[in-house]
């Protein structure tokens, strides 16, 4: 039974980053129908900026968790900044275009992104350094649930909860529903779509920013490929619970979570990756329209 | 002059901007020391610079590029005007066979090697042009089915010692039924869907044969795979390069002429109408499943014999042969020359293989540009270096007939 408690709460944690990514990915799908593939690149290079402001922090003497607040903060501010000027370089000059350009335009810019990476920093695997720190409140249960894992699921809670309030309850939310709903419609009365685009990327970027934070330090270590491999997985998550709807996201990154999670711990932690491609063709074969979202039909 | 001037600032600031963590800071947490490359910043401040000018240019040569066309204009360029001529490429069509046929025997072994990997990108290319090209489909995976292919020769040859000849359709055969079997629940998916489970399979079977070590002995891979043999003679390495070399020739002469015929044919004009417009095209009779299904299975068939030439060209293989790099550049390739035209395919094949083959000092940069221009490509010129040309028909009778009739 403990050892189902320590795989659920792990599948919970692992979820929960797929969760924030996969965010990403159903928002601008939802807005533009477009997939991102390039959003697991974002998701890297928040983890990267991370790592390098905390590097540098902690040569020059700074220590604890100011580091990881200020490494997180700028993190974030950088990858909204590269999920901006990836909207305006990459796709925004496609839009009208047939359906593949802008989606072998994503695939270009992920590849470039890797690259870039590879060749301004390294290949290597680097040290992320640990920067949450250990409660000691967390002690009694800490053979299950460590204090890494609490901080992961509190921030992703709050986040969420930051996120549906912003959608469901301001007027830049209001906005980017319509957007959502009808381009053009929304256009007519007055809403400014192209910038609601670049803010969507924003957001979704800035998310996928404080997944990268949170999960090169829970794991320790950040390379320039991590990105791909999220990315595919947190789409299969934002697949999984309908895209384009935003519970579905979270729905589909828990779910994907705990299979994962159950599947590595009960069968062979060799094919992790396998279970996660063999249920999103299943999903897709299944119900393509995933848990929550509704299946759409096309109208001429 | 003076706002061009000033949005270029703007945007080299935000670059500056942008790269600075990644470009400058490099901190080594070993010896607990930050290395800052202030000169990067500067190349990057000049470079995007530089860049965004050329961006606005183009951008706007290409809203002219646009413009004519609306208004009916010919915006036809002087090389595809060349191309259409048939004297023209007779004559040309002579002088390249002429020259890849002597190639090997000017050529040393090494120079042989690398076109041999050309050619095998040249065939991938066109394989996949199929399925993206014509079709539509973007198939993300596609390296799995050069993969099965290698696999099939390696094993086959290990175990039961089967030679070349006999696997080389037995490869294609496995890879197109792979496609098939594989196709068949996916295909019913709207392209961008199709695209990442694509994209999945590839990993799953990087995964598969890195893991099952009873089949396909793990990481390590097979080694020891027999070269194609001449009539059961044993050639030497020399030799047997060039013969590798003239048998992927004979390779690349029938997948064009395959490919070719069927981008004229029946099926063909399926599978572009199904990439132009899918309800419309399904409105008009074709069964959907059927059309999308055989052009993955096709595109499959290529990947699937160029595994079995890999394998006994490079006589051992691994799963590092098979990552979604692989798939990238035949993806690019296929992009980069213009999808669904067979001669820019080709000369793509030629420009991303050997390029980087002959330009060492900058091959760690491959990928880069490769992802670069993509991206490029799809922004400013969609159709490829050398773009697909529809067949047209013209009325070339008499005018006086048609005023009589």
């Amino acid at each position: 039974m403990e050892y189902f408690l320590e795989l659920f709460l792990g599948g919970t944690t692992r979820g929960s980053i797929y969760a924030l990514i996969a965010l990403g990915y159903t928002m601008v799908y939802g807005i533009i129908q477009l997939i991102n593939f390039a959003h697991g690149e974002i998701y890297m290079i928040g983890a990267f900026v991370a790592l390098i402001v905390a590097g540098v922090c902690t040569i020059y003497g700074l220590s604890g968790v100011s580091i990881l607040i200020l490494a997180g903060v700028i993190a974030v501010i950088y990858a909204s900044a590269y999920g901006y000027t990836l909207e305006k370089i990459a796709y925004r000059p496609l839009r009208g275009a047939p359906r593949l350009s802008p989606l072998i335009s994503a695939i270009g810019m992920s590849i470039f992104l890797q690259n870039y990476v590879l060749l301004a920093q390294t290949s290597d695997f680097l040290p992320f350094p640990r920067l949450i720190p250990e409660f000691a409140f967390m002690e009694p249960v800490a053979h299950i649930i460590g204090s890494p894992e609490l901080v992961i699921l509190v921030t992703t809670f709050i986040t969420m909860i930051l996120l549906t309030l912003l959608i469901k309850k301001t007027k830049v939310g209001k906005a980017m529903r319509a957007t959502q709903q009808d381009m053009s419609m929304a256009r007519l009365v007055g809403v400014n779509v192209d910038r609601i685009i670049s803010l969507t990327f924003v957001i979704g970027s800035a998310l996928a920013a404080i997944g990268g934070v949170l999960v090169a330090s829970y794991i320790g270590q950040v390379n320039f490929y991590i990105g791909f491999l999220a990315g595919v997985k947190a789409f299969t998550a934002a697949v999984l619970g309908g895209i384009g709807s935003i519970p579905g996201a979270v729905l589909g990154g828990l779910v994907l979570g705990w299979a994962e999670s159950f599947a590595a711990g009960y069968i062979s932690s060799d094919y992790e990756d396998v279970f996660t491609f063999g249920l999103l063709v299943l999903i897709l074969i299944l119900r393509p329209s995933g848990i929550l979202g509704k299946a759409r039909k096309q109208k001429v | 002059m003076l706002q061009d001037f000033k949005k270029s600032i703007l945007v080299s600031i935000w670059f500056v901007f942008l790269t600075f963590p990644l470009m400058v800071v490099r901190v080594n947490t070993m010896d607990q020391v930050v290395i800052w490359r202030w000169m990067n910043l500067v190349w990057v401040a000049i470079g995007s610079f530089i860049l965004s000018y050329l961006w606005r240019y183009m951008l706007s040569r290409k809203q002219a590029r646009t413009k004519v066309a609306e208004e009916g204009g010919d915006t036809r360029t002087k090389l595809q005007l060349l191309l259409e001529d048939m004297n023209f490429r007779y004559k040309a069509m002579g002088v390249i066979l002429v020259l890849i046929l002597i190639f090997p025997l000017v050529f040393d072994t090494y120079q042989s090697t690398i076109m041999i990997s050309a050619l095998i990108y040249v065939v991938l290319g066109l394989g996949l042009n199929i399925s993206v090209g014509l079709a539509g489909l973007l198939d993300l995976g596609y390296v799995a089915f050069f993969g099965v292919g290698a696999y099939t020769y390696a094993l086959l040859n290990h175990h039961f010692d089967l030679g070349f000849w006999i696997t080389l359709p037995i490869g294609g055969v496995l890879g197109c039924l792979l496609g098939v079997v594989l196709g068949f629940p996916i295909l019913r998916l709207r392209g961008d869907y199709l695209a990442i489970v694509t994209l999945g399979f590839g990993m799953i079977f990087k995964v598969v044969m890195e893991n099952w070590d009873a089949l396909s002995f793990g990481p390590s891979g097979i080694a020891n795979i027999d070269r194609p043999s001449f009539f059961g003679m044993d050639l030497s390495l020399a030799n047997s390069t060039i013969y590798i070399y003239y048998i992927m020739i004979a390779m690349v002469i029938f997948t064009i002429l395959i490919t070719n015929r069927l981008k004229n044919s029946r099926i063909g004009r399926a599978w572009i109408a199904l990439r132009e417009d899918e309800i419309a095209c399904v409105a008009m009779g074709i069964d959907m499943a059927k059309t999308k299904l055989s052009a993955y299975a096709l595109g499959a068939f290529w990947a699937g014999m160029v595994g079995v030439l890999f394998a006994s060209k490079t006589t051992f293989i691994n799963p590092a042969s098979f990552t979604f790099m692989e798939s990238a550049i035949i993806l690019s390739i296929v992009v980069l020359g213009g999808m669904g035209s067979i001669l820019g395919v080709i000369l793509g094949a030629f420009i991303l293989i050997l390029l980087p083959e002959y330009m060492r000092a900058f091959s760690e940069y491959r990928m880069l540009a490769f992802g670069a221009a993509m991206v490029l490509m799809m922004i400013f010129r969609p159709q490829g270096i050398i773009s697909n040309l529809r067949q047209t028909y013209e009325y070339k009778g008499t005018k006086e007939k048609t005023d009589n009739g």
